[in-house]
């Protein structure tokens, strides 16, 4: 094992906590500061607004919708992939990071081509059946959906590609259906690596501000997210307003990773 | 946050090659008819109105599209200051992957958290956050809102977690044995990271760039506060492709996509191939 002389081992600890203490570290104490610099009187300020509320509480549902589908066809999609084998399945891994590596401008621009009302490929259909998606909760979530989308599948993958078909065999062999295989035996399996994509989607389902902007119409009181809130303050020279809703999102956040960070060791130990 | 969220599995998906006989059974069958249905609304079909609508005036309308100077210019912009972070990053990012795994010191853990901050952060307290410390507020004199160095310091924010996090886990099973062996033989430190350490984590790092690079390219969230959005000075292209938007030239927004889109798929296809080669190797 290479061991650093003590000088060069000393100068890159220094680099190192020095370059992600003053991008990440001192930033963040910063957002505190600002949040608390009157007391909790930016945060009384803030949340007594029902409108900020409102786009609170819209964030949040939009958040559960997405997570509960993107955890459904997630673990659905993992094993298709892992358990089957038919023509396309690789191109259709690759697919499946996509939305990792598309802007979100770009995401919220391609469903606005297709669901808006006035000249999308099935919007006016879709409206004309009573059922709008672009500027309401059907297109937030599907935004939220598209930009989260691999989460899940990611985790479960190698998780399932490890286990193996043992056991699932075994437990089919010995008579037991599908469904009961599924869930005696599968979906225990990989309970954790669901777990983390699950934390992880609801993360970035939280904070996405981009594809939600452009298909939400962002309007106040109605489809405005938290993260829109936060730009809307901010613009507004509310900048304490804007610090104590960022505040709360960073919390929901951190609490995220830290929960993910503290589940992870338990899988090897088991 | 494990390396499989970023892209890069040792295990590979599948080798599904032309001609593979299906397995799927009747009730998979199914499963995979509603997904493919669901993907193909939410993704495939949204991604082809894209290139339809920028094909719509054939390639004219790229040409135009790229010849507006003040698109070239965010295009230049993008493309110079995506390319400066992800070297930036596969210098720190190693750098950092290296202390985490190899140095043992109090406050490790906090560091090991404050790395995944970035991709669980709302992008646009992201940008909101770096305005506090570098903006016209800032306790260090330094402020940057509004300059492009703005653009730098934003993308090296949002994409801070890749290269480590890729690099990480393959720097953490690395064989040890092989560095005594090459000590115990008379190398000396520096052959042995330059001869035998760099060279293994060389497809982590260039898996790690690679997602580094696609995410800079695409950043939006982060830059609307800090950044200023001013035209030929820190406009990115995802801000150009906006104000497309919302200026309802969506022949103009997505003729820009679509070369977003092309990028994009050329990194997925390009992480993909790494992929594959390390799963080989491994």
């Amino acid at each position: 094992m290479v061991k650093l002389p003590a000088p060069a081992k000393w100068a890159l600890r220094i680099i190192v906590v020095g370059y992600v203490f003053l991008l990440v570290g001192w930033p963040m104490i910063t957002l505190v500061q600002n949040a608390f610099s009157d007391g909790l009187g930016n945060f009384q300020a803030a949340f007594s607004d029902p409108d900020v509320v409102h786009a609170m509480i819209v964030t949040i549902e939009i958040s559960l919708w997405a997570v509960a589908i993107n955890t459904v066809f997630g673990v659905g999609m993992a094993l298709l992939l892992v358990r089957y084998e038919f023509p396309g399945k690789r191109a259709l891994s690759a697919l499946i990071d996509l939305p990792m590596a598309v802007s979100p401008v770009v995401i919220g621009l391609a469903l606005l081509l297709v669901y808006n009302g006035r000249t999308g490929w099935f919007g006016p259909t879709l409206e004309a059946h009573g059922f709008q998606v672009i500027f309401n909760s059907p297109g937030m979530i599907m935004a939220t959906c598209f930009v989260s989308l691999p989460l899940v599948v990611r985790e479960v993958v190698p998780v399932l590609t490890e286990i193996g078909d043992d056991q699932e065999q075994a437990a089919t062999s010995l008579g037991a259906n599908a469904f009961q295989t599924l869930r005696r035996i599968t979906l225990p399996a990989i309970k954790w690596a669901v777990v983390y994509g699950v934390v992880l989607t609801l993360a970035r389902s939280l904070g996405e501000f981009g594809a939600v902007k452009i298909v939400s119409g962002n309007l106040i009181g109605q489809t405005q997210t938290a993260s829109q809130a936060v730009e809307q303050e901010y613009n507004n020279f509310s900048q304490g307003e804007a610090y104590a809703i960022s505040f709360v999102l960073v919390l929901l956040a951190v609490l995220c990773i830290v929960v993910v960070s503290l589940l992870r060791p338990k899988e090897s130990s088991s | 946050m494990s390396s499989a969220v970023l892209g890069l599995d040792t295990q590979p998906i599948g080798r599904g090659r032309p001609g593979v006989h299906s397995t799927l059974t009747r009730g998979s069958a199914l499963g995979l008819g509603v997904a493919m249905i669901w993907f193909s609304l939410l993704v495939l079909i949204p991604l082809a109105a894209i290139v339809v609508t920028a094909g719509q005036d054939g390639w004219q309308g790229y040409v135009d599209t790229l010849k507006n100077p003040q698109t070239w210019a965010a295009i230049r912009l993008t493309v110079t200051q995506s390319l400066l972070v992800t070297l930036v990053n596969v210098v720190m990012g190693t750098l950092i992957a290296w202390v985490l795994v190899r140095d043992k010191f109090w406050g490790r853990g906090i560091l090991d958290v404050l790395i995944d901050i970035p991709f669980a952060m709302p992008t646009i307290v992201a940008g909101l956050v770096l305005l506090g410390l570098y903006g016209p507020k800032s306790p260090l004199g330094i402020n940057v809102a509004n300059q492009r160095s703005s653009v730098t310091l934003a993308l090296a924010f949002v994409t801070l977690p890749f290269i480590v996090r890729t690099v990480q886990p393959v720097l953490a099973e690395l064989d040890t044995d092989v560095e005594e062996a090459a000590a115990s033989l008379g190398a000396k430190q520096t052959t042995i990271l330059r001869r035998l350490v760099l060279p293994s984590l060389v497809p982590a790092i260039a898996a790690g760039a690679a997602l580094s690079f696609a995410r800079a390219i695409s950043e939006y969230g982060s830059l609307v506060l800090l950044s200023g959005m001013l035209p030929y000075k820190t406009e990115v292209v995802s801000v150009r492709v906006y104000s497309f938007v919302e200026g309802g030239d969506q022949t103009a927004a997505a003729a820009l996509a679509t070369i977003m889109l092309a990028v994009a798929l050329f990194v997925i296809v390009a992480l993909d191939i790494i992929q594959r080669r390390v799963a080989r190797r491994g």
